[in-house]
């Protein structure tokens, strides 16, 4: 059955958007995904008929709101295929999610001289706040390194654990590089020793079916902006266990049981880490963003996206000069390269001109940049309303700009 | 020349292009013929932050005038600041600090950068008025 793309591409009003006078080519899917109708009638129709705070009120409205937003986590549950509805915790997004973790896993058990393992791949968000929490509970940051394929030196990996790893927290796909990580066999082998394991999920979840049980992560990541859902929500996916043992995030809302004068006891799970009033509408706009994703159905996705990949992938290299970064043989639908010696920078703002999005830079991954000595990369990064004529049109723009920039 | 003269100068060469590829293979063009900056320089003590690509700036006093050289690792970018010194060097402190850049709008320059790179633009300009501040207090006894 032939991909229904144009379908897709109709839900998705941005998607006809004109720039410099030429039809939108959007590849900057890992930054951000675009939003459909449906997605955007949600929030609206959250407003016009049940905005309320939740949680509080007794009635009618307050009733409704509160439903729908206890709705929309079990709706999160089964779409990572969680075991309970609490293990849901809604935050700001991948980053507060991380943050989080770092904050209450950190102050509850990490201690002098502990380790934490993560990778030279990952984004700034799943980098800096081990980074900063290791240096404050003066334990140490190690880093997985690459094979020149741009998979985890898995071998590394394994050598790296001691008796004084705490926890270990990798992506499970790089958004520089597009390689899916074998994550389900970095967990059972942090599991051997009892660590456990948080992954960054913000390029997963759009792209490929994710089972959290399956894969038995302990804490996973991710973002609604990232899989056509609104900005400013974020899901944080912990294991009962887990997050029974640590304490609040931030303090104040329904977060409290009881609050006394000299004292506060806590709300149980979710609650514990929900403080202030919640993003309703962005839980709304997530909720319809997974019904949406399971009507088009995520293994089409996944198998479209990758048939973009290939041909991306293959047209770029028809160019002289085209360096992919990121070679591994499990990868999500991204591409990222540099041609000759061009900066990457100069070569972003020719295609940029020429109605094209890509992402240029250091993609929020210092490290991994300094790793692989370059100061950037050209990244395009593809969805589900992509098309095959749309990366006819990138490898005319990296033509184009090679031949400005030679 | 005046810096007002320079900028309409270049107001006008700007105006002979018919669309932002011809801005920007001048622009290139620019970034080609900016001349070499001694590597000395070329440290994070001349690193002009706030630029997504890297900008190294340094600047001289001479007879009452400032002198700039340049680099950057990024072809554009050394075209605009290639522009910047064309407008700033040689000229005096006071005449520096008071140029007001109508040049950047006239032109589309400022436009039609990406935001980022008009925070990078911001930042050489916020530099090399900053040269300009410390040698006219340095040299001219202004405050």
């Amino acid at each position: 059955m032939v991909f229904p793309v144009e379908k897709i591409r109709a839900d998705f009003p941005i998607l006809s958007t004109r720039v410099y006078n030429k039809p939108l080519v959007y590849f900057d899917n890992a930054a951000t995904t675009q939003k459909p109708l449906q997605v955007i009638r949600a929030i609206t129709e959250y407003y016009e008929k049940e905005n309320c705070n939740i949680h509080r009120g007794v009635h009618f409205l307050s009733v409704r709101a509160t439903e729908a937003y206890e709705d929309a986590r079990c709706v999160i549950r089964d779409f990572i295929h969680a075991k309970s509805c609490h293990e849901i915790i809604f935050t700001r997004g991948t980053t507060e999610s991380i943050n989080l973790v770092a904050a209450s896993f950190g102050k509850q058990f990490i201690h002098e001289g502990d380790e934490v393992i993560t990778s030279v791949m990952e984004h700034h968000s799943n980098f800096v706040p081990w980074q900063q929490m290791c240096l404050e509970r003066k334990a140490t940051l190690k880093f997985i390194p690459l094979l020149e394929d741009g998979s985890l030196d898995m071998d590394a990996y394994r050598e790296m654990i001691t008796p004084n790893t705490r926890l270990v927290a990798v992506t499970h796909i790089s958004n520089v590089l597009g390689t899916i990580n074998p994550v389900n066999e970095i967990i059972a082998l942090a599991h051997q020793h009892n660590i456990p394991v948080l992954i960054d999920g913000a390029q997963a979840v759009a792209h490929m079916n994710v089972d959290v049980q399956e894969m038995d992560a302990d804490f996973y990541c991710f973002s609604g902006h990232k899989m056509y859902a609104p900005m400013g929500i974020g899901i944080l996916y912990g294991k009962e266990r887990w997050l029974e043992q640590m304490p609040p995030y931030q303090m104040g809302g329904e977060m409290i049981k009881e609050v006394f004068f000299t004292h506060t006891t806590f709300n149980e799970l979710p609650f514990k880490f929900e403080a202030g009033t919640p993003n309703v509408e962005g839980a709304m706009g997530v909720r319809t963003a997974i019904r949406y994703l399971g009507e088009t159905g995520m293994d089409r996705i996944d198998a479209y996206e990758k048939e973009l990949l290939g041909y991306a992938t293959q047209r770029l290299l028809e160019i002289d000069g085209i360096q992919l970064y990121g070679t591994a043989p499990h990868k999500a639908s991204l591409i990222s390269f540099l041609m000759n010696n061009i900066h990457p920078y100069d070569a972003g703002m020719i295609i940029d001109k020429l109605g094209i999005a890509v992402r240029t830079g250091h993609l929020c991954a210092q490290p991994l940049m300094e790793y692989l000595k370059i100061p950037g990369t050209i990244r395009a990064s593809f969805a589900f309303y992509n098309t095959n004529e749309e990366i006819d049109r990138l490898v005319e723009a990296v033509k184009k700009a090679k031949e400005m920039l030679l | 020349m005046t810096i007002p003269e320079i900028e309409s100068q270049i107001i006008s060469e700007f105006s002979l292009f018919e669309d932002w590829m011809d801005k920007y293979n001048y622009l290139i063009e620019l970034g080609k013929s900016l001349p070499l900056m001694d590597p000395h320089y070329k440290t994070d003590q001349y690193l002009i932050s706030g630029c997504q690509s890297q900008v190294w700036l340094q600047a001289e006093y001479r007879d009452g005038k400032v002198f700039f050289t340049a680099d950057s690792d990024a072809i554009i970018t050394r075209g605009i600041v290639n522009l910047l010194i064309r407008v700033f060097t040689d000229q005096s402190p006071r005449d520096i600090l008071d140029a007001g850049l109508a040049f950047l709008e006239q032109t589309g320059l400022r436009e039609h950068l990406s935001p980022t790179r008009s925070n990078g633009l911001n930042a050489m300009i916020k530099q090399m008025k900053l040269y300009a501040l410390v040698f006219q207090q340095k040299y001219e006894g202004k405050s």
